[in-house]
């Protein structure tokens, strides 16, 4: 693995300033640490993906199918006829830059073809050369270029040098959206066999074990079931789990990276307590064992195929609804996709609170609740017993994820649970430019968890973690709050890196501190077996008593 | 030729090869071509230019309902939002009128626009920190140019009818309430130009910006330049006879098109540049007016969860199924007691 280089290294050396050099001209440099690993044949050939081979990115030879450049032509005049998005974005784009500093690839990079418009116009030129006049007769005065395989290369870098983040589109006065154009692009280069081994191992493990992690069902309940165990060992209250248990009024789906590391276990801890403590009569799959969509960041319909099951098992057990853990991009599936793709759940009643009564309308039709929302709910309804003093060794901000945020606007529900799971003064949100709507990426969304990429990975979350060490030099926040499994899973890498001592934490863990059980033992730590406010000081003067 | 200088210089030459061409043709005794063919030639390819450009995205069907929220979305009874979340984050038919609304007249997303800079800071252990400011200028410079365009195009009505209508002459007299000077200055114009020049110069003198800009960004705001300057010149110093350009103007709308002698070359000049502004417009950026209407980061209400959204081209695929699951599994799920479909 590259050596990855240390932020003293990074920073200085990042420039705004393009090259002399035109975009044209220059091809992207393979260097270790920016670029993820190719896909291993095996996986495309589990999923039926096209054009399995084995094949290294840092190659000449990409060993591409003979005629790839027919199918990504095709590709393209078939995405055109299907998507209006990509028609209308490539045409009405008048280069007015705001995007430009707005993605969180460029400011950590300095690269020019990371500027949203940039990176499009890497799409946007081969369309001009095969689809418009204009392009076809005045070649590069047009702005239109030929379809090489150095072109394909470039795709392959840039478009995996964007987090669908959407951030780019918040800014554009027109609303074009450098996501949609990189999953239609990604589309392309799966069409000629061309895939990121992270991402492809985890949609591969999804699709035929459950999960991104490729947990089988025994070993998830192994999982799952210690984490019944750790609760009881800190709160003295077992909190047991059942599985794929027909019957129960609610199918609840989390995220993998909930129920496989730290600190996501810990929200999923929090889940758990909150469920047992309300008694609530649900259950989990092992068949559609997770909430998040890796197949999302490669095409639309391995994104569909994902999803299906989620439904699919809904309805085999008998749910009445589905309740959702704190995941973005799964979020964002779910709002924008999931009843397009695969409803509707006419098999399925309008979510109901059964403790509340709530009823939740805004999801009347896909029938799917976020664990925000249900949890804002009860509180305001006074169904939580609540320690906040409990949580008083944390001093939080809150991440916004890209999804929940520009693809959903769930904004005000975790900050009404944080407020009222934290004592007051304990919640500190960062400046307004890189928070709720304009909240900047974690840098390893769509697939980027890979350890191969964490100079770019690194890179990516700068304006972030630039934000969150604001914050905690400022007001000594020690705690980065998120409602997303993918940010619980790449933040602390990323706040070790540049803000070092700054812990990661899920909203739900927060929940699960602070919960008063009638028949807990006394709580000397949180959840993850951290001495509570006041105990550890308690404790020493015991021990000087003795 | 670098790729600057080629996307700059061609499209600086095209519309000052255009001015040449205009006044070689009138020198030529051609103002029937310029005066008349042309100018419908140019409203015939606008008109039906447009009308197919708009038909082949129409044609492209929006499969999922994908508004880029900016703004609470509909959640509990009790989490109140406020007009910005409203127009911001729509839920319905009328948000999305009044979030569409504020885009097209306000520029709603570039009032938003912030600036980032990397900026020196000693007390940071990499010598640097990240700031994000808001940045108006660009918003201001777009609202200034358009509206400016938009009030020179309305006052120009006034060649085009007879009467000419009230709020043309209402335009007109708000448009020239500097009248300290004969003949009375538009204010709109000079704004136009000013704005137009503001562009081309950002454009220009931003590295990024410049290092992004293609000939067809240089293109327009060259001829829109070339109209403005040909229009101030044409009023204010090298006049032309107006009752004789209404006269052909009139002649052009009522179809009994005539060329009344007299009219100075200058006029054919910004004609010509007019009729291939209106050409050019169907097949370049400049359909970022209309494309703005039909993009759908924007102009759908962000209420799937409630109102499905039907993919047309939707199509069933294969998915692993719970059975093929429980077939691998099964023995491994009843050793670790996970319910099954079938025993053995």
């Amino acid at each position: 693995m590259a050596k990855v280089p240390t932020p003293t290294e990074i920073l200085p050396g990042i420039s705004y300033r393009p090259p002399a050099k035109s975009w044209m001209e220059i091809k992207p440099e393979f260097r270790p640490g920016t670029f993820c690993n190719a896909a291993s044949p095996k996986w495309l050939e589990s999923i039926g993906y096209p054009y399995p081979r084995a094949w290294s990115v840092t190659d000449e030879d990409w060993k591409l199918p003979e005629d790839w450049k027919e199918i990504i032509l095709q590709g393209l005049q078939d995405r055109l006829d299907r998507f209006r998005t990509l028609k209308l974005f490539f045409d009405i784009c008048v280069r007015c830059g705001a995007c430009a500093d707005k993605c969180h690839f460029f400011l950590g990079t300095g690269d020019p073809k990371n500027m949203p418009v940039l990176r499009a116009e890497l799409m946007r030129s081969v369309y001009k050369k095969y689809f418009k006049r204009a392009g076809m007769i005045l070649g590069e005065l047009a702005g239109a270029r030929n379809l090489t395989e150095e072109v394909l290369k470039e795709w392959f870098y840039y478009l995996y040098q964007c987090t669908e983040c959407r951030r780019c589109s918040l800014f554009c006065p027109y609303g074009i959206d450098m996501a949609e154009m990189t999953i239609l692009g990604r589309e392309l280069l799966s069409s000629v066999g061309i895939n990121l081994e992270w991402t492809l191992a985890s949609v591969a493990s999804c699709y035929d074990r459950g999960s991104h992690i490729g947990a089988t069902p025994q070993a998830m309940k192994d999982m799952i079931d210690f984490f019944a165990e750790e609760n009881e060992r800190v709160t003295g209250i077992y909190t047991p789990v059942s599985y794929n248990r027909k019957g129960a009024e609610i199918l609840f789906v989390a995220p993998s990276g909930d129920y496989f590391a730290d600190p996501g276990t810990y929200t999923f801890m929090g889940y758990m307590l909150l469920f047992h403590y309300l008694g609530l009569d649900w259950t989990i799959s092992t068949y559609a064992a997770e909430g998040g969509n890796f197949g999302y960041f490669i095409s639309h319909e391995m994104g569909k195929r994902l999803n299906a099951k989620i439904y699919e098992e809904a309805k085999r057990l008998g749910v009445k609804w589905i309740l959702g853990g704190e995941c973005g991009h799964m979020w964002r599936t779910m709002n924008q996709y999931m009843d397009t793709w695969n409803g509707p759940a006419d098999f399925l009643e309008v979510p109901v609170s059964p403790i509340t009564g709530t009823k939740f309308e805004n999801a009347a039709s896909h029938k799917m609740v976020h664990i925000s929302e249900f949890t804002a709910d009860l509180i305001y309804h006074n169904k939580l017993k609540l320690d906040p003093s409990r949580n008083a060794h944390i001093k939080l901000t809150f991440h916004d994820s890209c999804n929940t945020s520009r693809a959903m606007g769930i904004f005000e529900e975790p900050r009404y649970i944080i407020q009222n799971v934290l004592p007051p003064g304990h919640f500190v949100e960062m400046p307004p430019n890189t928070i709720r709507e304009k909240t900047f990426c974690c840098g390893s969304g769509s697939g980027f968890n890979a350890d191969e990429y964490l100079e770019t990975r690194m890179r990516g979350g700068l304006p972030r973690a630039n934000a969150v060490r604001y914050v905690a030099e400022k007001y000594g926040v020690n705690h980065l709050g998120c409602i997303c499994a993918i940010d619980r899973a790449v933040l602390p890498t990323l706040v070790n890196y540049w803000v070092p001592g700054m812990e990661v934490t899920g909203i739900s863990e927060l929940v699960g501190n602070a919960l008063i059980f009638p028949d807990e033992m006394e709580r000397t730590t949180d959840l993850r077996d951290r001495d509570l406010e006041g105990v550890g000081e308690a404790v020493e003067e015991g021990e000087e008593d003795e | 030729m670098t790729f600057f200088r080629m996307h700059f210089f061609v499209p600086l030459f095209a519309v000052i090869g255009l001015v040449i061409i205009a006044y070689a043709g009138v020198q030529a005794n051609l103002q029937a071509v310029f005066g008349v063919v042309l100018p419908y030639l140019a409203a015939l390819i606008f008109v039906e230019g447009l009308i197919y450009r708009l038909i082949q995205w129409a044609r492209s069907p929006v499969p999922f309902r994908i508004p880029t929220t900016a703004g609470q979305n509909r959640s509990l009874p009790w989490i109140e939002k406020d007009i910005g979340d409203k127009l911001d984050n729509p839920e319905n038919t009328l948000h999305v009128i009044g979030r569409m609304a504020l885009e097209v007249l306000a520029f709603r997303s570039l009032f938003r626009n912030l600036r980032t800079e990397l900026r020196k800071d000693p007390d940071n252990p990499e010598g640097a920190r990240l700031i994000h400011w808001s940045y108006k200028w660009l918003w201001l410079g777009a609202i200034a140019f358009h509206y400016a365009f938009l009030v020179v195009l309305l006052r120009h009505l006034r060649f085009f009818t007879e009467p000419v209508p009230a709020f043309v002459h209402l335009l007109d007299n708000v448009d020239g309430f500097l009248q300290f000077f004969v003949p009375v200055v538009y204010i709109s114009g000079i704004v136009l130009l000013v704005a137009a020049i503001y562009l081309l110069v950002r454009r220009v003198a931003h590295p990024e910006l410049r290092y992004i800009s293609l000939a067809a960004d240089y293109f327009p705001l060259f001829l829109i330049i070339g109209i403005a300057l040909t229009g101030i010149l044409m009023r204010y110093i090298y006049k032309v006879d107006i009752i004789a350009v209404k006269q052909l103007v009139i002649g052009l709308v009522t179809l009994h098109p005539q060329v009344p002698a007299g009219i100075g070359s200058l006029f054919y000049i910004h004609l010509f540049l007019v009729s291939v502004f209106f050409a050019y417009f169907p097949f370049s950026k400049l359909m970022h007016a209309p494309g703005v209407f039909l993009s759908p980061t924007r102009n759908l209400a962000n209420n799937n969860r409630w109102v499905r959204h039907v993919n047309p081209w939707n199509y069933p695929v294969k998915f692993h199924s719970y059975m093929e699951y429980e077939d691998e599994f099964r023995d491994a799920m009843i050793e670790a007691e996970i319910p099954v479909e079938k025993e053995s």
